[in-house]
């Protein structure tokens, strides 16, 4: 509202709020932005660019433009960044960039370009709006952000509009063309063809897990039986049979003792276990 | 229609000039809420589930159980904090933080009440709005899927990886419902702030139908209600709750997300869950069930809508959307991945889409025809919708049918769906059904038997069983004594 006032008088007067927003939020973009070309790794490159993003949102925000500065947050922060985070991430966590240059002198060279671009481009921007005066703000958006932005869109960049929607369109289809798979329609049976299919066989529960009553967890240690005899269905396919030496079966009441001799001892004689007092 | 709006109904141009002291009493004052509303909650949730379950809940720590939560809060903060050898440090300490954050600030653009006057000062209840008041919503859920994500991700395991993809992939598909379902919201009230939302549903809608006056509902879940219910459906999937909770699928991925997590950490991942169900509830309330105007019996009385007594109205609206969460979560067994990727984004949001069209065109319409809205929604939308809901009638018995038949055909003691003759083999045991019919065992759907008795506790030894038949069999309490007192206690 206070930039809208200051418009009126054409010269720019940023209002203490907004100096204090960009004196925090500036160096924060930037960190982010140099943060994101330094980090070694993929994922926290990507959490610096969504710092920056954060960022410019609320810079849009500060300039009277809260619209645009809630589509960047929604759009680019929350859908588009998330979906590189999850490429990322599938990608698997130890890929590091490599320290190893493929060309030579090509990190000092894209340092002094790059350099040498922001302060053109910076310095073009400095003196192109240096002194520029700040008007019809108000006018643009008579009757508010959303209404004003939304005229424009629909009536004198309409075509750009519906051009950018149909080439975002293309490319969603073309993706999903290349990533389809044509599966003749009725070649896989449903869930429910299945499960009916099953519960007509023999066996409508699944198989038993290797290693079940078993000593070892490996594929090839077939399911024991509660009687000890191995169970034919959990044989694995392409291993052998492999058994692990069993424990000696208690064979009755005079091994076991009573049942509180089977938890342990109750007088004190020596005990490994740690924690028992011997 | 905002002609009857009242004096004390805030705009915009009322946000923005409040002293500093009054930011800051608003401020405490929504964080004491959140965090008050999450500690209810939790114990809420916990006594309602165990109601539908027959058990009895928490009901050691306070009066009737119900500071259970904030022991649990209290024991969570003084557990050790693990940090996982294979972590990457500081994301992983960070994504907590970046998951609560953005709950707590969503809430202050919900509306909570009028104007009123603190210690002198007229101010509205609400902390700020603006012209993009519903769009901060959608940019704070949007951010604190990242909290999710990164948790997931910087747990260095693989089930909280598989959690936080998981989560990354629903919350992004049921936003974009979620955020359609609102459209239409937007296209009746002419605005995304939350409070002249609020004002739109302020005065109901003058109908005469064949000459007989009165005055139509004003909610837009009343006036919208294909929105209100994708909006529903989506910010079950958009939290995280069941039966949408497949982050964190107990059966599937241990905890999910937050399976390495532990102490304040663990606890603030907690707050984040139950304060977004807290802030969806309040939006559900804002966008579609009027706000905090007082529903219709109550707002006879003029008063219901002046002063602090709005508040009341406000959370007791999101008092049962939370419930419905927690009904939802009582009922409904969790989907399968696939299915729930497919309702979102073959169902919900072609849906919604549909229907902003139908709305954008009886609105166009209402403009040209000079009707006003609720003689459309009268004369146009309720036969379209009473069309519409009888062909989805149709459509699923049609699609059921086989399904249907085969229940008729067990039911009736013939259960096996594809061969009906089938050798008679005799049922073993004594049973309920027929003796000449063919055994359950032949194969057909697996059908628990009718005659089923459960034999008494062990635990029970000595005494007389709890349920002879037929009634609830055992609490897994010792004694009967005591499965006497719980009758009164839930």
């Amino acid at each position: 509202m206070s930039l809208v006032a200051a418009a009126a008088d054409t010269t720019v007067q940023l209002s203490g709020g907004e100096t204090v927003v960009f004196w925090v939020l500036g160096p924060l973009a930037l960190a982010g932005a140099l943060g994101m070309v330094f980090s070694r790794n993929a994922v926290h490159s990507a959490l610096w660019l969504v710092t920056t993003m954060l960022c410019l949102g609320v810079f849009y925000v500060v300039q009277e433009a809260p619209f645009l500065g809630a589509v960047q947050i929604i759009v680019y922060t929350g859908a588009i960044m998330i979906l590189f985070l999850f490429v990322l991430m599938l990608v698997g966590r130890d890929s590091s960039d490599s320290v190893v240059e493929t060309l030579r002198g090509q990190r000092i060279a894209a340092t002094v370009l790059g350099v040498g671009f922001a302060a053109l481009v910076g310095a073009g921007i400095a003196r192109a709006t240096q002194d520029l005066p700040v008007i019809g703000l108000a006018g643009a958006q008579a009757e508010g952000n959303i209404p004003a932005v939304s005229e424009l869109l629909f009536t004198k960049y309409l075509l750009a509009f519906e051009v950018t929607s149909a080439l975002l369109i293309t490319a969603a289809v073309g993706a999903m063309i290349l990533a389809h798979i044509e599966r003749e329609p009725g070649t896989r049976r449903t869930q429910k063809e299945l499960s009916r299919a099953r519960f007509l066989t023999d066996r409508p529960q699944t198989h038993p897990g290797p290693g079940v009553f078993a000593r070892a967890n490996s594929v090839a240690a077939p399911a024991l039986r509660p009687d000890g005899s191995l169970a034919e269905s959990s044989f694995a396919t392409g291993t052998e049979v492999q058994l692990p030496d069993q424990m000696p079966r208690p064979t009755g009441r005079e091994q076991l003792g009573s049942p509180d001799a089977a938890l342990g001892t109750t007088d004190g004689t020596p005990s490994g276990i740690p924690g028992r007092q011997s | 229609m905002t002609v009857l709006a009242t004096a004390n109904q805030p705009t915009l141009e009322d946000f923005g000039h409040d002293v500093w002291w009054i930011v800051l009493i608003k401020v405490v004052g929504i964080f004491a809420v959140l965090v008050l509303l999450t500690l209810f909650a939790i114990v809420f949730e916990r006594k309602v589930v165990a109601r539908m379950q027959q058990r009895i809940g928490p009901n050691r720590v306070g009066p009737r159980g119900y500071l259970q939560s904030l022991a649990d809060g209290l024991k969570l903060a003084f557990k050790e904090d693990i940090m996982p050898a294979l972590a990457d440090k500081p994301v992983y300490f960070l994504a907590p933080v970046i998951a609560c954050i953005p709950a707590f600030v969503a809430f202050s653009v919900i509306p909570l009440g009028p104007t009123v006057s603190i210690f002198g000062e007229r101010t509205p209840l609400q902390l700020t709005d603006a012209p993009i008041g519903v769009l901060v919503i959608l940019a704070c859920s949007a951010m604190g899927v990242y909290g999710i994500v990164l948790a997931g991700w910087a747990s260095g395991s693989t089930y909280p990886l598989l959690g936080g993809l998981r989560s990354a992939a629903q919350m992004v598909s049921y936003e974009i419902a979620m955020g359609l379902s609102i459209v239409a919201v937007f296209l009746y009230s002419g605005s995304m702030s939350t409070s002249e939302i609020v004002a739109a549903q302020a005065d109901g809608n003058q109908l005469s139908f064949f000459g007989w006056e009165f005055t139509g509902p004003s909610w837009f879940a009343v006036l919208l209600p294909v929105s209100f219910v994708i909006y529903v459906i989506a910010v079950v999937g958009e939290t995280n709750r069941a039966p949408f909770d497949l982050a964190e699928a107990e059966s599937e991925l241990v905890g999910g997300f937050h399976t390495e997590y532990s102490s304040l950490k663990f606890a603030l991942f907690f707050l984040a869950e139950y304060i977004n169900m807290v802030t969806v509830s309040a939006l559900a309330a804002t966008l579609f069930l009027g706000g905090w105007r007082a529903p219709w019996p109550i707002s006879i009385w003029d008063g219901a809508n002046t002063g602090w007594w709005p508040l009341l109205w406000f959370f007791l609206k999101v008092v049962v959307a939370l419930f419905i969460f927690i009904w939802l979560r009582g009922t409904l067994p969790r989907l399968r991945y696939d299915q729930f990727m497919h309702f979102g984004w073959k169902v919900l949001v072609p849906v919604a889409l549909v229907w902003i069209l139908v709305v954008a065109t009886m609105r166009t319409v209402a403009r040209e025809a000079e009707l006003s809205t609720g003689e459309v929604a009268l004369y146009v939308g309720l036969p379209i919708a009473v069309l519409v809901l009888l062909g989805l009638f149709l459509a699923g018995r049609v699609a059921q049918r086989d399904t249907r038949l085969a229940a008729a055909e067990a039911a009736a003691g013939s259960n096996h769906p594809t061969q009906p003759e089938v050798e008679v083999l005799p049922a073993a045991g004594p049973r309920h059904r027929p003796t000449t019919g063919p055994s359950r065992a032949e194969g057909g759907f697996p059908i628990p038997p009718m005659d089923l008795k459960v034999p008494p506790s062990p635990r029970l030894r000595g005494r007389e069983p709890v349920a002879p038949s037929g009634g609830v069999v055992g609490t897994g309490r010792r004694g009967s004594t005591s499965t006497l007192q719980e009758d009164g206690d839930v």
